[in-house]
Protein backbone atom coordinates (compact mmCIF):
# COMPACT_ATOMS: atom_id res chain seq x y z
CA UNK A 1 0.00 0.00 0.00
CA UNK A 2 3.03 2.37 0.75
CA UNK A 3 4.10 4.31 -2.14
CA UNK A 4 7.02 3.86 -4.36
CA UNK A 5 8.43 6.90 -2.28
CA UNK A 6 8.01 5.27 0.93
CA UNK A 7 11.65 3.97 2.01
CA UNK A 8 12.25 1.21 4.79
CA UNK A 9 14.13 2.12 7.57
CA UNK A 10 15.73 0.03 10.17
CA UNK A 11 18.15 -0.68 12.79
CA UNK A 12 20.92 -1.52 10.29
CA UNK A 13 20.44 0.95 7.67
CA UNK A 14 19.31 4.28 9.65
CA UNK A 15 22.79 5.39 9.91
CA UNK A 16 23.53 5.10 6.04
CA UNK A 17 20.15 6.15 4.87
CA UNK A 18 18.82 9.00 7.05
CA UNK A 19 21.93 10.28 9.33
CA UNK A 20 24.16 11.07 6.08
CA UNK A 21 21.09 11.74 3.46
CA UNK A 22 21.96 15.28 2.35
CA UNK A 23 18.34 15.80 1.86
CA UNK A 24 16.16 16.22 5.34
CA UNK A 25 14.50 13.04 5.97
CA UNK A 26 11.13 12.03 7.73
CA UNK A 27 10.94 9.15 9.54
CA UNK A 28 7.86 7.65 10.57
CA UNK A 29 7.97 5.63 13.41
CA UNK A 30 4.78 3.22 13.25
CA UNK A 31 3.84 -0.54 14.28
CA UNK A 32 1.15 -3.03 12.74
CA UNK A 33 -1.07 -3.02 15.75
CA UNK A 34 -1.30 0.96 16.18
CA UNK A 35 -4.59 2.32 14.58
CA UNK A 36 -3.53 5.73 14.57
CA UNK A 37 -0.23 5.08 12.72
CA UNK A 38 -2.51 3.34 9.76
CA UNK A 39 -4.77 6.41 10.33
CA UNK A 40 -1.76 8.76 9.18
CA UNK A 41 -0.24 6.38 6.56
CA UNK A 42 -2.52 7.73 3.25
CA UNK A 43 -1.16 11.14 4.38
CA UNK A 44 2.53 10.41 4.68
CA UNK A 45 2.01 8.56 1.22
CA UNK A 46 1.40 12.07 -0.09
CA UNK A 47 3.54 13.90 1.40
CA UNK A 48 6.25 11.29 0.08
CA UNK A 49 4.79 11.98 -3.52
CA UNK A 50 4.39 15.77 -3.01
CA UNK A 51 8.19 16.30 -1.74
CA UNK A 52 10.02 13.34 -4.08
CA UNK A 53 13.49 14.59 -5.31
CA UNK A 54 13.29 17.27 -2.35
CA UNK A 55 13.27 15.15 1.17
CA UNK A 56 13.31 11.46 1.96
CA UNK A 57 10.21 9.88 3.53
CA UNK A 58 10.48 6.55 4.82
CA UNK A 59 8.78 4.03 8.08
CA UNK A 60 10.31 2.52 10.30
CA UNK A 61 8.60 -0.23 12.11
CA UNK A 62 9.44 -0.11 16.31
CA UNK A 63 8.71 -3.38 17.33
CA UNK A 64 11.69 -4.87 14.68
CA UNK A 65 13.89 -1.77 15.30
CA UNK A 66 14.43 -1.64 19.23
CA UNK A 67 17.99 -0.28 18.85
CA UNK A 68 16.77 3.37 17.20
CA UNK A 69 13.74 3.51 18.88
CA UNK A 70 15.50 3.47 22.09
CA UNK A 71 18.02 6.08 20.87
CA UNK A 72 15.49 8.81 20.39
CA UNK A 73 13.33 7.72 23.43
CA UNK A 74 10.21 6.87 21.04
CA UNK A 75 7.48 7.21 23.92
CA UNK A 76 4.47 6.98 22.00
CA UNK A 77 3.53 6.25 18.11
CA UNK A 78 3.24 7.58 15.52
CA UNK A 79 5.81 9.93 15.96
CA UNK A 80 7.36 12.07 13.00
CA UNK A 81 10.88 12.92 13.07
CA UNK A 82 13.02 14.91 10.97
CA UNK A 83 16.68 14.61 10.36
CA UNK A 84 18.96 17.24 8.68
CA UNK A 85 22.56 16.64 8.24
CA UNK A 86 22.60 14.04 10.94
CA UNK A 87 20.51 16.07 13.39
CA UNK A 88 17.08 15.56 14.89
CA UNK A 89 15.61 19.11 14.08
CA UNK A 90 11.76 18.80 14.20
CA UNK A 91 9.29 16.33 15.67
CA UNK A 92 5.66 15.71 15.46
CA UNK A 93 3.58 13.29 17.65
CA UNK A 94 0.38 11.63 17.19
CA UNK A 95 -1.77 11.44 14.21
CA UNK A 96 -3.75 14.49 14.42
CA UNK A 97 -1.59 16.88 11.75
CA UNK A 98 -2.96 17.48 8.40
CA UNK A 99 -0.75 17.01 5.28
CA UNK A 100 0.03 20.67 5.35
CA UNK A 101 1.67 21.02 8.18
CA UNK A 102 3.37 17.80 7.93
CA UNK A 103 4.64 19.37 4.50
CA UNK A 104 5.62 22.79 6.11
CA UNK A 105 7.35 20.93 8.59
CA UNK A 106 9.88 19.17 6.56
CA UNK A 107 9.95 21.82 3.82
CA UNK A 108 11.38 24.32 6.91
CA UNK A 109 14.72 22.29 6.80
CA UNK A 110 15.03 21.91 2.42
CA UNK B 1 -19.64 6.15 -10.97
CA UNK B 2 -16.38 7.99 -10.13
CA UNK B 3 -15.08 11.36 -9.41
CA UNK B 4 -13.50 11.61 -12.80
CA UNK B 5 -16.99 11.19 -14.60
CA UNK B 6 -18.45 14.18 -12.60
CA UNK B 7 -17.89 18.08 -13.48
CA UNK B 8 -15.39 20.25 -11.62
CA UNK B 9 -18.73 22.63 -10.97
CA UNK B 10 -20.69 19.39 -9.90
CA UNK B 11 -23.00 20.08 -6.95
CA UNK B 12 -22.79 16.74 -5.44
CA UNK B 13 -26.31 15.10 -3.49
CA UNK B 14 -24.65 13.77 -0.02
CA UNK B 15 -21.46 14.70 1.19
CA UNK B 16 -20.36 13.13 5.05
CA UNK B 17 -17.55 14.34 7.12
CA UNK B 18 -15.68 11.84 9.22
CA UNK B 19 -15.10 8.22 8.45
CA UNK B 20 -16.27 5.89 11.43
CA UNK B 21 -18.56 3.82 12.37
CA UNK B 22 -21.28 6.78 11.98
CA UNK B 23 -19.76 8.10 8.94
CA UNK B 24 -19.42 4.78 7.08
CA UNK B 25 -22.83 3.07 8.39
CA UNK B 26 -24.55 6.64 6.38
CA UNK B 27 -21.69 6.46 3.61
CA UNK B 28 -23.34 2.56 2.71
CA UNK B 29 -26.93 3.71 2.67
CA UNK B 30 -26.57 6.64 0.85
CA UNK B 31 -24.67 4.49 -1.72
CA UNK B 32 -27.24 1.86 -1.42
CA UNK B 33 -29.54 4.57 -2.53
CA UNK B 34 -27.58 5.88 -5.62
CA UNK B 35 -26.47 9.21 -3.81
CA UNK B 36 -23.08 8.81 -4.74
CA UNK B 37 -22.17 9.65 -1.45
CA UNK B 38 -18.34 11.70 -1.06
CA UNK B 39 -16.66 10.55 2.41
CA UNK B 40 -13.88 12.93 3.75
CA UNK B 41 -12.35 11.01 6.56
CA UNK B 42 -10.36 13.41 8.77
CA UNK B 43 -7.34 13.68 10.34
CA UNK B 44 -8.64 10.69 13.08
CA UNK B 45 -9.60 8.06 9.89
CA UNK B 46 -11.14 5.16 10.92
CA UNK B 47 -12.24 7.46 14.34
CA UNK B 48 -11.77 5.74 17.97
CA UNK B 49 -12.50 1.95 16.70
CA UNK B 50 -9.13 2.29 15.70
CA UNK B 51 -7.70 2.85 19.32
CA UNK B 52 -9.37 -0.03 20.36
CA UNK B 53 -8.60 -3.96 20.26
CA UNK B 54 -11.35 -6.38 20.77
CA UNK B 55 -15.01 -5.13 20.43
CA UNK B 56 -16.99 -7.68 22.14
CA UNK B 57 -20.42 -6.54 21.88
CA UNK B 58 -20.61 -6.09 17.84
CA UNK B 59 -23.53 -8.11 17.57
CA UNK B 60 -23.34 -10.79 14.61
CA UNK B 61 -19.26 -11.25 16.20
CA UNK B 62 -19.74 -13.83 19.16
CA UNK B 63 -15.90 -14.32 19.52
CA UNK B 64 -15.59 -10.47 19.12
CA UNK B 65 -13.62 -8.09 15.82
CA UNK B 66 -10.30 -5.96 16.44
CA UNK B 67 -11.75 -2.81 16.28
CA UNK B 68 -9.30 -1.18 13.38
CA UNK B 69 -10.07 -4.58 11.43
CA UNK B 70 -14.34 -3.70 11.75
CA UNK B 71 -13.68 -0.02 10.10
CA UNK B 72 -11.25 -1.59 7.53
CA UNK B 73 -14.92 -3.72 6.94
CA UNK B 74 -16.87 -1.04 7.25
CA UNK B 75 -14.53 1.26 4.65
CA UNK B 76 -15.05 -1.56 2.42
CA UNK B 77 -18.08 -2.27 2.15
CA UNK B 78 -19.39 1.45 1.48
CA UNK B 79 -17.33 1.58 -1.22
CA UNK B 80 -18.38 -1.78 -2.65
CA UNK B 81 -21.62 0.41 -2.88
CA UNK B 82 -20.38 3.25 -4.69
CA UNK B 83 -18.72 5.38 -1.98
CA UNK B 84 -15.88 7.76 -2.50
CA UNK B 85 -13.46 7.79 0.37
CA UNK B 86 -11.10 10.32 0.49
CA UNK B 87 -8.50 11.36 2.86
CA UNK B 88 -8.68 14.89 3.51
CA UNK B 89 -9.36 17.63 6.11
CA UNK B 90 -12.32 19.81 6.13
CA UNK B 91 -11.04 23.40 7.17
CA UNK B 92 -14.46 25.23 7.02
CA UNK B 93 -17.93 25.15 6.14
CA UNK B 94 -20.33 27.46 4.78
CA UNK B 95 -23.71 26.41 5.87
CA UNK B 96 -25.89 29.54 5.27
CA UNK B 97 -27.11 28.55 1.74
CA UNK B 98 -27.83 26.25 -0.45
CA UNK B 99 -25.49 24.40 -1.88
CA UNK B 100 -23.41 24.25 1.30
CA UNK B 101 -19.81 24.77 0.65
CA UNK B 102 -16.99 22.78 2.09
CA UNK B 103 -13.26 23.57 1.75
CA UNK B 104 -11.14 20.46 2.20
CA UNK B 105 -7.34 21.17 1.89
CA UNK B 106 -7.32 23.45 -1.53
CA UNK B 107 -10.38 22.22 -2.67
CA UNK B 108 -13.82 23.40 -2.86
CA UNK B 109 -16.93 21.24 -2.51
CA UNK B 110 -20.15 21.90 -3.00
CA UNK B 111 -23.42 19.57 -1.76
CA UNK B 112 -27.07 19.54 -1.44
CA UNK B 113 -26.98 18.13 2.05
CA UNK B 114 -24.45 17.26 4.60
CA UNK B 115 -23.76 14.40 7.01
CA UNK B 116 -21.59 15.36 10.40
CA UNK B 117 -19.99 12.52 11.54
CA UNK B 118 -16.49 13.51 13.12
CA UNK B 119 -17.08 12.31 16.43
CA UNK B 120 -15.39 12.91 19.82
CA UNK B 121 -11.99 13.38 20.62
CA UNK B 122 -10.04 12.30 23.25
CA UNK B 123 -9.89 15.23 26.02
CA UNK B 124 -6.87 16.21 27.44
CA UNK B 125 -6.31 17.93 30.78
CA UNK B 126 -5.09 21.02 29.57
CA UNK B 127 -1.89 22.02 31.05
CA UNK B 128 1.03 23.32 29.15
CA UNK B 129 3.30 20.54 30.38
CA UNK B 130 0.90 18.08 29.00
CA UNK B 131 1.49 19.62 25.93
CA UNK B 132 5.07 19.22 25.91
CA UNK B 133 4.90 15.76 26.97
CA UNK B 134 3.01 14.45 24.47
CA UNK B 135 4.43 12.20 22.40
CA UNK B 136 6.92 11.89 25.32
CA UNK B 137 5.53 9.95 28.00
CA UNK B 138 2.07 11.55 27.88
CA UNK B 139 -0.26 9.45 25.76
CA UNK B 140 -4.24 9.00 25.05
CA UNK B 141 -3.76 5.80 23.46
CA UNK B 142 -3.10 3.12 25.61
CA UNK B 143 -3.09 0.36 22.65
CA UNK B 144 -0.58 2.43 20.93
CA UNK B 145 1.90 3.39 23.50
CA UNK B 146 1.60 1.19 26.15
CA UNK B 147 3.73 -1.08 24.54
CA UNK B 148 7.08 1.61 25.13
CA UNK B 149 6.34 1.39 29.07
CA UNK B 150 7.37 -2.66 29.65
CA UNK B 151 8.07 -2.59 33.14
CA UNK B 152 8.06 0.91 34.15
CA UNK B 153 5.96 2.67 36.70
CA UNK B 154 3.05 4.48 34.92
CA UNK B 155 -0.39 6.35 35.83
CA UNK B 156 -3.94 6.80 34.25
CA UNK B 157 -5.97 9.36 34.84
CA UNK B 158 -9.55 9.12 35.16
CA UNK B 159 -12.45 6.82 36.53
CA UNK B 160 -14.68 6.12 33.98
CA UNK B 161 -14.88 2.82 31.86
CA UNK B 162 -12.05 3.61 29.42
CA UNK B 163 -10.32 4.31 32.20
CA UNK B 164 -10.57 1.29 33.69
CA UNK B 165 -10.71 -0.44 30.21
CA UNK B 166 -6.51 0.99 29.68
CA UNK B 167 -5.54 0.71 32.96
CA UNK B 168 -6.29 -2.90 33.04
CA UNK B 169 -4.64 -3.32 29.76
CA UNK B 170 -1.49 -1.18 30.58
CA UNK B 171 -0.92 -3.93 33.36
CA UNK B 172 0.44 -6.18 30.42
CA UNK B 173 3.32 -3.80 30.06
CA UNK B 174 3.78 -1.47 33.58
CA UNK B 175 5.23 -2.41 36.46
CA UNK B 176 2.17 -0.73 38.40
CA UNK B 177 -0.32 1.17 37.12
CA UNK B 178 -1.72 3.91 39.90
CA UNK B 179 -4.99 5.28 38.66
CA UNK B 180 -5.60 9.10 39.37
CA UNK B 181 -8.92 9.99 39.86
CA UNK B 182 -10.91 13.13 41.16
CA UNK B 183 -13.49 11.07 43.47
CA UNK B 184 -13.09 8.37 45.83
CA UNK B 185 -15.86 6.37 43.85
CA UNK B 186 -15.78 5.80 40.24
CA UNK B 187 -18.47 6.43 37.47
CA UNK B 188 -17.22 3.71 35.87
CA UNK B 189 -19.47 0.11 34.95
CA UNK B 190 -19.42 -2.04 38.33
CA UNK B 191 -18.27 -5.11 36.11
CA UNK B 192 -15.38 -2.94 34.77
CA UNK B 193 -14.41 -1.47 38.11
CA UNK B 194 -14.77 -4.52 40.14
CA UNK B 195 -12.12 -5.95 37.69
CA UNK B 196 -9.60 -3.13 37.90
CA UNK B 197 -10.13 -2.74 41.92
CA UNK B 198 -9.03 -6.69 42.41
CA UNK B 199 -6.28 -5.81 39.83
CA UNK B 200 -2.88 -6.45 41.95
CA UNK B 201 -0.68 -4.32 39.68
CA UNK B 202 -3.11 -1.80 39.93
CA UNK B 203 -2.81 1.13 42.55
CA UNK B 204 -5.41 3.86 43.63
CA UNK B 205 -5.04 7.98 44.31
CA UNK B 206 -8.31 8.84 45.20
CA UNK B 207 -9.47 12.57 45.45
CA UNK B 208 -6.52 13.73 43.43
CA UNK B 209 -5.79 15.92 40.64
CA UNK B 210 -2.85 16.24 38.63
CA UNK B 211 -1.49 19.55 38.54
CA UNK B 212 1.66 19.14 36.35
CA UNK B 213 3.87 16.42 34.65
CA UNK B 214 7.25 16.47 34.89
CA UNK B 215 9.49 17.00 33.41
CA UNK B 216 9.39 19.38 30.72
CA UNK B 217 13.11 20.57 31.01
CA UNK B 218 14.23 17.03 30.10
CA UNK B 219 11.59 16.94 27.41
CA UNK B 220 10.23 13.22 28.82
CA UNK B 221 7.83 11.91 31.99
CA UNK B 222 9.63 11.15 35.17
CA UNK B 223 6.63 12.13 37.26
CA UNK B 224 3.15 13.80 38.00
CA UNK B 225 2.84 16.35 40.31
CA UNK B 226 -0.72 15.58 42.19
CA UNK B 227 -3.01 17.51 44.72
CA UNK B 228 -5.07 15.91 47.02
CA UNK B 229 -8.67 17.76 46.80
CA UNK B 230 -9.57 16.61 50.07
CA UNK B 231 -6.61 17.87 52.11
CA UNK B 232 -5.41 20.20 49.29
CA UNK B 233 -1.23 19.08 50.24
CA UNK B 234 0.19 18.18 47.17
CA UNK B 235 2.75 15.44 46.09
CA UNK B 236 4.89 13.68 43.43
CA UNK B 237 4.45 10.24 42.01
CA UNK B 238 7.47 9.00 39.91
CA UNK B 239 6.22 7.24 36.88
CA UNK B 240 7.46 7.25 33.54
CA UNK B 241 4.19 7.49 31.24
CA UNK B 242 0.78 9.16 32.36
CA UNK B 243 -2.26 7.89 30.31
CA UNK B 244 -5.45 10.62 30.15
CA UNK B 245 -8.82 9.08 30.12
CA UNK B 246 -11.16 11.57 31.38
CA UNK B 247 -13.51 11.75 28.54
CA UNK B 248 -14.38 12.64 25.14
CA UNK B 249 -14.61 16.12 23.84
CA UNK B 250 -17.00 16.56 20.42
CA UNK B 251 -15.08 17.93 16.72
CA UNK B 252 -17.44 20.49 16.05
CA UNK B 253 -15.29 23.78 15.91
CA UNK B 254 -16.34 23.85 12.30
CA UNK B 255 -19.54 24.41 12.74
CA UNK B 256 -19.67 26.96 15.78
CA UNK B 257 -22.18 29.62 15.18
CA UNK B 258 -23.59 28.10 12.37
CA UNK B 259 -25.50 25.40 14.19
CA UNK B 260 -26.99 24.64 17.20
CA UNK B 261 -25.02 23.08 20.12
CA UNK B 262 -25.42 22.60 23.82
CA UNK B 263 -23.00 23.65 26.43
CA UNK B 264 -20.29 21.31 25.70
CA UNK B 265 -20.17 21.66 22.36
CA UNK B 266 -22.29 18.98 21.07
CA UNK B 267 -24.75 19.35 17.99
CA UNK B 268 -28.36 19.37 19.14
CA UNK B 269 -30.50 17.15 17.23
CA UNK B 270 -34.19 16.67 16.49
CA UNK B 271 -36.97 14.60 14.51
CA UNK B 272 -33.78 12.05 13.79
CA UNK B 273 -30.73 13.44 13.05
CA UNK B 274 -32.15 16.55 11.96
CA UNK B 275 -29.61 19.55 12.57
CA UNK B 276 -31.07 23.09 13.47
CA UNK B 277 -29.85 24.03 9.52
CA UNK B 278 -32.48 21.77 7.08
CA UNK B 279 -30.20 19.37 4.92
CA UNK B 280 -27.40 19.32 7.92
CA UNK B 281 -27.44 15.94 9.69
CA UNK B 282 -25.55 14.73 12.84
CA UNK B 283 -25.05 10.86 13.87
CA UNK B 284 -22.52 9.21 15.86
CA UNK B 285 -20.79 10.30 18.99
CA UNK B 286 -21.00 14.40 17.78
CA UNK B 287 -24.37 14.45 18.56
CA UNK B 288 -24.32 11.42 21.52
CA UNK B 289 -22.55 12.04 24.99
CA UNK B 290 -24.76 9.38 26.32
CA UNK B 291 -24.64 6.11 24.49
CA UNK B 292 -21.52 6.38 22.28
CA UNK B 293 -21.39 3.02 21.48
CA UNK B 294 -19.94 1.97 17.83
CA UNK B 295 -23.88 0.02 17.45
CA UNK B 296 -25.21 3.18 18.10
CA UNK B 297 -23.11 5.41 16.25
CA UNK B 298 -23.65 2.79 12.83
CA UNK B 299 -27.51 3.33 13.76
CA UNK B 300 -27.78 7.03 13.35
CA UNK B 301 -25.33 6.94 10.39
CA UNK B 302 -28.00 5.24 8.72
CA UNK B 303 -30.73 7.26 10.02
CA UNK B 304 -28.90 10.42 8.58
CA UNK B 305 -28.50 8.69 5.47
CA UNK B 306 -32.15 7.85 5.19
CA UNK B 307 -33.09 11.61 6.14
CA UNK B 308 -30.90 13.53 3.94
CA UNK B 309 -32.52 10.62 1.67
CA UNK B 310 -35.74 12.22 1.91
CA UNK B 311 -34.63 15.51 2.00
CA UNK B 312 -33.32 15.55 -1.41
CA UNK B 313 -36.91 14.02 -2.55
CA UNK B 314 -38.71 16.22 -0.78
CA UNK B 315 -36.47 19.46 -2.23
CA UNK B 316 -34.46 18.09 -5.51
CA UNK B 317 -36.74 15.42 -6.60
CA UNK B 318 -35.26 14.78 -9.94
CA UNK B 319 -31.57 15.20 -8.85
CA UNK B 320 -30.83 11.64 -7.93
CA UNK B 321 -32.76 9.88 -10.72
CA UNK B 322 -31.11 6.89 -11.43
CA UNK B 323 -29.57 8.06 -15.01
CA UNK B 324 -29.29 11.40 -13.42
CA UNK B 325 -30.47 13.05 -17.11
CA UNK B 326 -32.03 16.01 -16.41
CA UNK B 327 -30.33 16.90 -12.74
CA UNK B 328 -28.49 19.98 -12.76
CA UNK B 329 -31.12 22.42 -14.78
CA UNK B 330 -34.28 21.29 -12.76
CA UNK B 331 -32.41 21.30 -9.43
CA UNK B 332 -31.80 24.98 -9.75
CA UNK B 333 -35.34 24.98 -10.49
CA UNK B 334 -36.54 24.22 -7.14
CA UNK B 335 -36.74 26.49 -4.29
CA UNK B 336 -34.20 25.58 -1.95
CA UNK B 337 -35.31 25.57 1.77
CA UNK B 338 -35.73 28.98 3.68
CA UNK B 339 -32.44 29.42 4.97
CA UNK B 340 -31.94 31.77 8.38
CA UNK B 341 -28.62 32.80 8.35
CA UNK B 342 -27.36 35.10 6.03
CA UNK B 343 -25.41 34.04 2.81
CA UNK B 344 -21.72 33.37 2.26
Amino acid sequence: MASEHIQTFTDANFDQTVLKADAPVLVDFWAEWCGPCRMIGPTIDQVASELAGKAVIGKLNVDENPAVTGRYSIRGIPALLVFKGGQLVDSLAGAGHSKQHIKATIEKHI
Amino acid sequence: MSAGTVMATDIRDVVIIGSGPAGLTAALYAARASLRPLVIEGLEAGGQLTLTTLVENWPGRRDGVMGPELMAEMRAQAEKFGAEIVAGHVTSVELGAQPFVLRVDDQEIRTRTLIIATGASARLLGLPSERVLMGHGVSTCATCDGFFFRGKPIAIVGGGDTAMEEALYLTRFASTVTVIHRRDTLRASKAMADRALAHPKIQWRWNSAVERVLDEGKGEVTGIELRDLVTGETSTLAVDGVFVAIGHTPNTGLFQGQLEADVNGYLITHDGTKTSRPGVFAAGDVQDHVYRQAITAAGSGCMAAIDAQHFLEEHFPATHHPDGALEEKVAHAIQPPPMTSSPS
